[in-house]
C-alpha cells in the first residue's frame, strides 16, 4: 500500500542522505546570492567589537576549537580579527583546546599578514593550555604566571604588548569562539567570577544553550553558526566564506522542511488505510 | 631693539602667571577626587574616581600621580583616556600610605587636582559583593542537610518513576541474554563537571549488575583523568560484588581528547562490537545526535542522560529513553534507594519552590517598578 | 581506611574550594593558584598516561590478532607516527607535521562533523510526526526555525527571522531555564553529597 517513493526514503536512510549532498554541491556550483539578514545577537556582537578604543586594553580571543568544528567557526574568527585589525585594537590570541594550537596560529597569521600587523605590539599568541576552567581562573589573577612563554617560546612579559596586561581585569573584553560548553565556562568563571564582559560565537548545533546568558547580559553578543559568520562578515564587509555557505544552507534547510512534510503526508496515508481495514 | 623691549616685558609678565597652565586656556581640573582601597580584592590595589575636568572633550588624557611623601615627588601610576573618571592602581603595596592627584592633560598645558590621601590597600577576609550567593547556598544546604537528615530518622519518601533509569537493569538483561556487551559512555566533559560525576555514580551502579550478570562493559573515554576514575569505580564494583576475576581493565580505555575524533571512535566501536545496550549517561555536545544515530542503526536499546539542553532534542529522537537534566543527577539515589540520597531529592523540590517563590515576587515587584529585589539577585 | 582517606581528601578540597570563593584574601588566592598548578600538572601526565593505555590496548590487539586488528594498527601507527613527525619536523607552519594535521586530520574531523547535517535530516523525516497537538506543535516551530534561520526564508518572508528570535527568546527559553534551574539545583546537590560523603558511588560504593 505504500507510496514507492516514502517506502525507499523510510527504508534506506542513505537516499536522504543522498539528497542532502546533492543540496549541499548543487548550490556551491550555481550560486543563489541571497542578501544576508542580520540579527540582534550578531548586532550586539559586532557594537561590542565596535565601543573598544584601541587605546585601552587589548581584547582576548580564545579559539576553542579543533577541525572538527573549522569550517563553521574559522570565518568568524577571521572576520573579528580583520575588525579588530582594522579598527588597531590589539588582540591576544589562545585556546583551550589541544587540537587549536595550529588553527588558531594559521588564521592569526594570515589576517595579521593581511594587515601587516606586528608580533607582540599589535597582536600576541598564547597557544594551548591544558585545564580549561583551571587555565580561566589563573588567568584571572595572573596571565604571565599563566602562559610564561608564549606559543614561539618568547618570555609574555617580554612581549611589548604584555607590559600592561597582568591579568583579566586589563582586558575590556573576551570573545571565546567554541563548539563545545567552554563559552560557558568563560561565563562562569571569567565572567562571574571576574565580572568580565564576553561575547561568543559558537556551532549552530549548540547556539540555542547559550541564549539564556543573552538575556541576562552574562553574553554581550553572539554568533550562532555559518549563518552567524556570515552576519558578521556582512557587517564588516568583507564576504568571505560563510556568506557563500548562506545558500548552501538555505537549500539544505528547505528539503529537510521538504522532507519533514514529506514524511507526515506517508504518516497520514498509512494511519487513514490502516483505519480503514 | 624694541622687539627685544617687548620680549623682556612678556617674558617678565608671563612669570607671573600660574605656573602649570597655558595661559590662554588652562584646562580646568577634575574635581571631587576620592581614593579609597578596592573592595573585595586581594589587596594590593588602590581605587581613584573623580569628576572630569569641565574642558574634558579638548584634554588629551588624564594622568594618575602616586606619592609616598605628600611634598614630595609624585610619579606616573598610569594613564587614562578622557571621559574616564576611575583608575585602579595595582602597583602599590599593602599596609603603606599613598596620596594621589590627577592631571588633565590639554594639548598645551596641564592642570593638576587637590592632592588626596592618604589611603592604604589591604586585602579583604569576606566579599561582600558575593552575600546574595552565600545567603542562597545556606538557604539551599539547610534545606538539603535538614531533608537528608529526615530520610535518615526513617521519614517515608516518595519518588516519582523515572522510566529510562528502570529501564537500565532490563536493558543490562537483555544484553546478556545476546551475549553483547554494553556500551557505556560517561560524555566528553572534564572530570570537575559535576555531570560527569552523576555519570560515575551511575556507572558505579551499572557496573555491579554486569558484574552480577558476567556481562562485558567497554567504557571509551575522551577525557584522560576520567579514565582512571572509571577503571576504578569499575574495579571497585566488581570487587564488592565478589567478581574482581570478571573485571578486563582493558575494556576501559582512552581514546582521543577530539570531539568528533572520539566521536568517530565510539562509532566504530557500535558498529564493529554491536552492543546490545548503549548508554550515554554525561555531557554532551555536537556529537550527541552522531552517537545516537549510529547506535540506533545497530539496534541497540539505547539510554542517554544529560544536562546539555542543546542536546536533549537528539537523544530524545533517536534514544529509547532519555534522563532530561535534573534526572541524571536523581539517578544515583532513585537507583540506590538510599534515604539519604532520597532526602536531598525532596530538598531539592523545596529549593524549586523557594526560587519559584522569588521569581513570583520578583515579577510582581518589577512590574511595579520596585528593582531592590531583583537586584539582590545580580552577581 | 581506604575509603576514608579519599573521603577526608575530598571534605578538605572540596570545603576550601567553597570557602575560597568568599574569601579573596592574597592567602586564599595563593593556595587556590597553587591548587590550579595541581590540576594542570596531573591533567598533563593523565593525557600521557591515556596515551599509554591507548598505545598498550591497541598493542595487544595486533598481538593477538583480535578481530577488527587492522583497525588497531592504523591507529598505533597514525599515533607514533605523528609523535615521532612532531619531533623531526618540528610543528611551526609548513612543515610536515602542520601539513598531515591540515590536509588528513582537519578534513577527517571536520567530515566527522558534517556528518550530523545528513544524520539531522535523517532524524527529522523519522521524527517529526503529527501524531498529536504537542508534536504537531513542535513540528511547526521546528519548520519555522528551520526556514526563518536561512537567508531563503528571509527571501520568502521578511518576518521570519523576528519569528525565529521569538521562538528562541520566549517559549525556547522559558523551557530552557525550567531545565536550568532544576540542573543547577542538582549539581550543587550532588556536589554537596560528595563533599559531605554521603554519595560515595564514585569510588566504588555506598556501603
Amino acid at each position: 500500500m505504500k507510496n514507492p517513493i516514502f517506502k525507499f526514503l523510510t527504508t534506506d536512510r542513505r537516499a536522504i542522505f543522498l539528497l542532502v549532498g546533492l543540496a549541499v554541491v548543487i548550490p556551491l556550483l550555481a550560486p543563489l546570492g541571497l542578501p544576508v539578514d542580520i540579527t540582534k545577537p550578531a548586532r550586539d556582537f559586532y557594537e561590542s567589537i565596535e565601543a573598544l578604543e584601541p587605546t585601552r586594553g587589548p581584547l582576548l580571543l580564545s579559539m576553542d576549537y579543533d577541525p572538527g568544528t573549522v569550517p563553521e567557526l574559522n570565518p568568524m574568527s577571521i572576520a573579528l580579527l580583520r575588525h579588530c585589525f582594522d579598527k588597531n585594537i590589539r588582540v591576544v590570541v589562545m585556546t583551550l583546546l589541544p587540537g587549536g594550537p595550529g588553527l588558531a596560529e594559521q588564521v592569526t597569521t594570515q589576517i595579521s599578514q593581511e594587515f601587516n600587523n606586528t608580533y607582540g605590539e599589535d597582536y600576541v599568541y598564547l597557544g594551548y593550555k591544558v585545564g580549561t576552567a583551571a587555565v580561566m581562573l589563573s588567568m584571572g589573577e595572573d596571565i604571565h604566571g599563566t602562559f610564561p612563554l608564549d606559543y614561539y617560546g618568547t618570555p609574555v612579559g617580554e612581549l611589548p604588548m604584555m607590559q600592561e596586561i597582568k591579568t583579566l581585569a586589563d582586558i575590556p573584553l573576551i570573545v571565546t569562539i567554541s563548539g563545545t560548553a567552554i563559552i560557558e565556562s568563560w561565563i562562569a568563571y571569567a565572567g562571574a567570577r571576574y565580572h568580565k564582559t564576553i561575547a561568543a560565537g559558537a556551532t549552530a548545533v549548540m547556539v540555542p544553550q547559550f541564549y539564556p546568558y543573552l538575556q541576562t547580559d552574562q553574553l554581550v553578543g553572539l554568533l550562532g553558526g555559518l549563518k552567524g559568520a556570515a552576519e558578521y562578515e556582512e557587517l564588516v564587509h568583507h564576504p568571505d566564506f560563510a556568506t557563500v555557505g548562506m545558500d548552501v544552507q538555505s537549500i539544505v534547510h528547505f528539503l529537510i522542511v521538504l522532507l519533514v512534510i514529506f514524511g507526515n503526508i506517508g504518516y497520514f496515508i498509512q494511519r487513514r488505510s490502516k483505519s480503514k481495514v | 631693539m624694541r622687539g627685544c623691549i617687548i620680549f623682556l616685558i612678556l617674558f617678565t609678565f608671563s612669570c607671573f602667571l600660574p605656573h602649570s597652565s597655558n595661559p590662554q586656556t588652562p584646562p580646568s581640573p577634575p574635581t571631587d577626587i576620592k581614593v579609597f582601597d578596592t573592595p573585595n580584592d586581594a589587596g594590593r590595589s588602590v581605587t581613584i574616581t573623580w569628576k572630569k575636568s569641565l574642558e574634558d572633550t579638548t584634554l588629551i588624557e588624564y594622568e594618575i600621580l602616586r606619592f609616598t611623601d605628600p611634598d614630595g615627588e609624585g610619579i606616573s601610576a598610569g594613564k587614562v583616556s578622557l571621559g574616564t573618571e576611575n583608575f585602579e592602581d595595582k602597583e602599590v603595596e599593602d599596609g603603606v600610605d599613598y596620596f594621589y592627584l590627577i592631571r588633565a592633560i590639554a594639548p598645551i598645558g596641564f592642570s593638576d587636582s587637590e592632592q588626596v590621601g592618604p589611603v592604604r590597600s589591604k586585602g579583604q577576609l569576606y566579599d561582600t559583593s558575593r552575600t546574595n550567593v552565600l545567603i542562597g547556598v545556606m538557604i539551599y544546604s539547610f534545606l538539603l542537610l535538614y531533608f537528608i537528615y529526615s530520610a535518615r530518622k526513617g521519614k517515608e519518601l516518595f519518588v516519582r518513576k523515572i522510566a529510562g533509569l528502570d529501564a537500565i537493569d532490563e536493558a543490562i538483561g537483555r544484553a546478556t541474554e545476546m551475549g553483547k556487551p554494553i556500551l557505556f559512555v560517561p560524555g566528553i566533559s572534564v572530570i570537575e563537571d559535576v555531570a560527569t560525576l552523576a555519570s560515575l555514580n551511575i556507572l558505579s551502579r551499572v557496573a555491579r549488575k554486569t558484574a552480577d550478570y558476567k556481562s562485558r562493559i567497554i567504557i571509551p573515554n575522551r577525557d584522560p583523568i576520567v579514565m582512571p576514575v572509571c577503571r576504578e569505580v569499575v574495579r571497585e564494583a566488581y570487587l564488592s560484588q565478589g567478581r574482581p576475576d570478571a573485571y578486563r581493565e582493558d575494556d576501559i580505555y582512552y581514546v582521543t581528547y577530539s570531539q568528533f575524533g572520539y566521536a568517530s571512535a565510539v562509532s566504530g566501536i557500535m558498529v564493529r562490537e554491536k552492543p546490545a545496550t548503549n548508554l550515554f549517561l554525561g555531557m554532551f555536545y555536537a556529537e550527541s545526535l552522531i552517537l545516537a544515530e549510529t547506535g540506533a542503526s545497530t539496534g541497540a536499546i539505547q539510554i542517554a542522560g544529560t544536562d546539555a539542553v542543546a542536546q536533549l532534542p537528539f537523544f530524545i529522537t533517536a534514544c529509547d529513553y532519555t534522563l532530561i537534566g535534573e534526572e541524571l543527577y536523581a539517578a544515583s539515589a532513585y537507583l540506590s534507594k538510599e534515604p539519604m540520597s532520597l532526602g536531598s531529592l525532596k530538598g531539592q523540590d523545596w529549593a524549586k519552590i523557594v526560587i519559584g517563590a522569588a521569581i513570583l515576587i520578583g515579577i510582581l515587584l518589577t512590574t511595579l517598578n520596585i528593582t531592590f529585589f531583583t537586584n539582590f539577585f545580580t552577581i | 581506611m581506604r575509603r576514608r582517606v579519599p573521603l577526608t581528601i575530598t571534605f578538605i578540597f572540596g570545603i576550601f574550594m567553597t570557602l575560597q570563593f568568599f574569601v579573596p584574601h592574597r592567602v586564599s588566592q595563593v593556595i587556590y593558584q597553587e591548587i590550579l598548578k595541581w590540576f594542570i600538572i596531573i591533567f598533563t601526565f593523565s593525557l600521557i598516561f591515556g596515551s599509554l593505555v591507548l598505545m598498550r590496548l591497541h598493542s595487544i590487539r595486533i598481538r593477538r590478532r583480535t578481530s577488527g586488528w587492522g583497525y588497531s594498527l592504523v591507529t598505533l601507527t597514525s599515533l607514533i607516527g605523528m609523535i615521532v613527525i612532531g619531533f623531526k619536523t618540528g610543528i611551526k607552519e609548513g612543515s610536515l607535521f602542520m601539513n598531515l594535521f591540515n590536509h588528513v586530520q582537519v578534513p577527517l574531523e571536520a567530515t566527522m562533523f558534517s556528518i550530523l547535517a545528513f544524520f539531522m535530516a535523517s532524524a527529522a523525516y523519522r521524527a517529526f510526526r503529527a501524531r498529536t497537538v504537542d508534536a504537531t506543535l513542535l513540528l511547526g516551530a521546528a519548520i519555522v526555525m528551520m526556514i526563518g534561520r536561512v537567508p531563503l526564508g528571509t527571501f520568502l518572508w521578511s518576518g521570519f527571522p523576528d519569528l525565529t528570535e521569538w521562538i528562541l527568546e520566549v517559549p525556547s527559553m522559558a523551557a530552557k531555564r525550567g531545565i536550568m534551574i532544576g540542573v543547577g539545583l542538582g549539581v550543587i546537590s550532588t556536589a554537596l553529597k560528595i563533599i559531605l560523603g554521603i554519595e560515595r558511588s564514585y569510588i566504588g560504593g555506598g556501603e
